[in-house]
């Protein structure tokens, strides 16, 4: 199981906070996740479509080659706007 | 020098703070360092010209420590720095309430000066916490998430 979650704008527009992926034996970067949920409906396709979203995983900021494995949690947000 | 980070450098909350208590935390039973040097961000009323009303801060826990303790044990590598105290507020604040602080310690002030503004900038840029802000333009009532600057990818890329 992998665990997905987004925050911001993002989760206002996909309407979810979180959600969880079953894992088989293919492994997968960030950027087939992202396929893979632009795949859910049109609505989350469009909202994909944003090259501007950042990745991150345990905690981590990463791109998106980096592979992701069973039990990892993987998050999807907008640029960063804090301090 | 530290390589360390701990947690009690770092605090994300709710609550207001207090800029004399923490400026006292960084003082108290430190006897080395001669510069102290703080930063407060607030809520301003206004923003690309429209009335702000409130602003709403939302974070990711756990990753948004683990960033702002990179950005503090980096800092320690850069500079010879004694203490160091980041404050993030989230949650909804008005117009000129406290958002954020970072207060830093050093033997001499320029390790502190350029410690700060080191932490402030990589905070803008790789913390993850998110603005929305309610404004009133033109006499409508809106909310809006509020967009990255590209000035402050600029900023902080001077410091790599």
């Amino acid at each position: 199981m992998i665990k997905i979650v987004f925050f911001a704008a993002l989760r206002e527009q996909l309407n979810c906070a979180e959600l969880s992926l079953a894992t088989d034996d293919n492994t997968k970067t960030v950027n087939d996740i992202k396929q893979l949920l632009s795949d859910k409906n049109e609505q989350w396709q469009q909202t994909f479509c944003n090259t501007s979203l950042l990745s991150a995983v345990n905690h981590d900021m990463v791109d998106g080659n980096h592979l992701v494995k069973s039990g990892d949690e993987v998050a999807f947000f907008p640029p960063v706007t804090g301090g | 020098m530290s390589d360390q980070s701990n947690l009690n450098e770092i605090a994300i909350q709710k609550e207001d703070f207090s800029l004399a208590d923490e400026v006292f935390l960084l003082e108290k039973d430190n006897l080395t360092d001669g510069a102290v040097v703080t930063f407060t961000g607030r809520v301003r009323n206004n923003n690309n010209g429209n009335s702000v009303t409130t602003l709403t801060l939302e974070h990711y826990p756990g990753m948004t420590e683990k960033s702002l303790a990179k950005i503090i044990i980096q800092a320690k590598e850069r500079w010879n720095i004694g203490r160091v105290k980041v404050i993030h507020r989230i949650g909804e604040l008005s117009i000129g309430e406290q958002i954020v602080f970072v207060g830093v310690t050093s033997k001499h002030r320029q390790d502190a000066f350029a410690a700060n503004e080191f932490i402030m900038d990589y905070l803008k840029v790789k913390a993850p916490f998110w603005k929305k802000e309610k404004i009133t333009d033109a006499g409508q009532a809106s909310e809006n998430w509020l967009a990255a600057k590209n000035s402050d990818t600029d900023k902080a890329e001077l410091w790599s």
